[in-house]
């Protein structure tokens, strides 16, 4: 579903991605993490073509990410992303926010779009909240907002950069609840968290960045049995501890 | 002071004809009206779309951009409007230039509306940039994760809040270009400033002359005001609290 093969970046002089390999295949959900500044959003912008790299290649659903040739808007329409400030559409409802990509981009009806965008609604435990505007939720429940704006959209995928981590933590868990669900689901994921909890429940695969080199790229049986490298050890002790 | 007062002045029929001075004020204010709003409408249009290329990041358009604003902001208004009176015919191919010279309907208007719109589409571009830079890069990187081409992102995600964002700078300048609209008497266009200067010469009552048209000024940036809050009030966006980045 998604390769990544020998990518590197660098913004001038300075090398963000240093040599990034990985796989992603339907239906696996892979955790990256790593310390702050590691590239770990970078390498994530770099799936859905948000950031340009300048070496290797990224297919996704066996179009090059890379390929000048290739239509950015159609790919990213069907990759799903949810950020870590939620990025809702102020000047929108919560519905106008729904539909106004299925409208657009994939040219459905409003009526269709809106119905496909309630029933996400509803999945999300929102349904309540259609006609307001996203200044006037919770930052969880934005959250669970935006990533039913992505599912309307019928992503083949979903990248999560950090989607928790401007949340209060009482809200965290309701955005995790429907994480999990979507990942029980079989939906593939690349999710960029250090809540390990989630990472233990539903991922596959945990890739460990450091520097912008994937350093550890294991199993969750292996990477939270033992991790090989030092740096992923001192790494999940600090994440662990606190 | 030994000034004669003459309130009724205005009621007057004007020397050589049978308007009195208020028709004349009141075809000025017409005209400075027409001039104003024309000029306001074409510098929103061409302000947004330069002041959006200012940041788009194709290097070209960009740098086009910001010659158009360093242009049509750095020369004194006054001296642009004879630029365009003046100059600007004598460059264009013969046929054209005798055509605008001798043919073509409204010319003073047509000028002063043109240049006052270009001169202000330089100040509205400023404050349209400013605007799309206010808002987090994550808007924009929502909206084109979510499939909107870059123009579509503009026009869905990115302009709308930057407009509801400078509503404040976009009052003063819809405010100016009433005042400013003052320069076309220069190149003949019979706008308020004109027909005042004509019923002073005219009547030799200066002062209740000026002072009317001060209070026609007045309110015309009094209402623009207005307008532009009322329009601030019906756009604002519920819980939306302005974040700068
Ligand atoms: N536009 C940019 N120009 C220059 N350097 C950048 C830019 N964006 C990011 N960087 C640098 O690239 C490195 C990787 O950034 P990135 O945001 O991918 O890290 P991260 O792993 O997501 O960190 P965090 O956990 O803080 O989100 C950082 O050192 C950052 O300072
Ligand atoms: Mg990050």
């Amino acid at each position: 579903m998604i390769e990544i093969n020998n990518v590197s970046k660098w913004y001038g002089q300075f090398q963000v991605l240093t040599d990034c390999s990985t796989q992603i295949t339907k239906g696996d959900v892979v955790v990256v993490c790593g310390p702050s500044g590691s590239g770990k959003s970078t390498l994530i912008k770099c799936v859905n073509g948000l950031e340009a790299f300048q070496q290797g290649n990224i297919v996704v659903n066996g179009t090059s990410v890379g390929d000048p040739k290739t239509n950015l808007p159609k790919l990213r329409s069907r990759v799903g992303m949810v950020f870590q400030h939620f990025e809702l559409f102020p000047h929108m409802s919560i519905t106008e926010n729904l539909v106004i990509g299925q409208t657009k981009v994939l040219g459905r009806s409003k009526e269709e779009a809106q119905e496909r965008g309630l029933k996400l609604l509803d999945r999300v435990g929102l349904k309540s909240q259609a006609d307001k505007f996203p200044g006037q939720l919770s930052g969880g429940q934005q959250q669970r907002v935006a990533i039913a704006r992505a599912l309307a959209m019928d992503p083949i995928c979903m990248l999560f950069d950090e989607p928790t981590s401007a949340l209060d933590p009482e809200m965290i868990n309701e955005v995790l609840d429907v994480m999990v669900e979507l990942a029980n689901e079989g939906m593939t994921m690349m999710v960029v968290t250090h809540e390990m909890g989630f990472a233990r429940k539903v991922a596959d695969r945990v890739i460990f960045m450091d520097h912008g080199h994937i350093v550890e790229d294991a199993t969750k049986e292996e990477f939270f049995g033992t991790p090989r490298s030092e740096r992923a050890q001192q790494f999940l002790s600090k994440i662990l501890s606190h | 002071m030994n000034y004669h007062w003459n309130w009724g002045i205005f009621l007057e029929q004007v020397k050589a004809g049978e308007e009195t001075y208020l028709d004349w004020l009141i075809t000025g204010f017409g005209w400075t009206l027409a001039v104003a709003l024309t000029a306001w409408v074409m510098a929103l249009l061409c302000g947004g779309i330069i002041g959006t290329l200012r940041t788009a990041p194709q290097r070209g358009l960009a740098f086009f951009a910001t010659c158009w604003v360093e242009l049509f902001r750095n020369i004194p208004l006054l001296v642009q409007m004879f630029l365009w009176f003046f100059v600007v015919p004598e460059l264009l191919p013969r046929e054209l230039s005798l055509w605008i010279k001798q043919d073509m309907p409204a010319k003073e208007f047509v000028t002063a509306v043109l240049c006052l719109g270009l001169f202000t589409s330089a100040r509205v571009a400023e404050q349209v940039r400013a605007g799309v830079q206010s808002l987090p890069n994550g808007q924009r990187m929502a909206g084109l994760a979510i499939g909107f081409t870059l123009p579509q992102t503009y026009r869905y995600v990115i302009l709308p809040m930057a407009f509801r964002i400078i509503i404040p700078p976009l009052t003063s300048e819809f405010m100016n270009i009433f005042k400013n609209s003052s320069v076309a008497f220069a190149i003949g266009v019979l706008e308020l400033t004109f027909q005042a200067r004509q019923m002073q010469e005219d009547s030799e009552q200066g002062i209740e002359t000026y002072l009317a048209v001060t209070v026609l000024y007045f309110i015309c940036a009094f209402v623009a005001n207005r307008g532009m809050a009322f329009i601030e009030k019906r756009s604002r966006v519920p819980g939306f609290i302005a974040t700068s980045k």
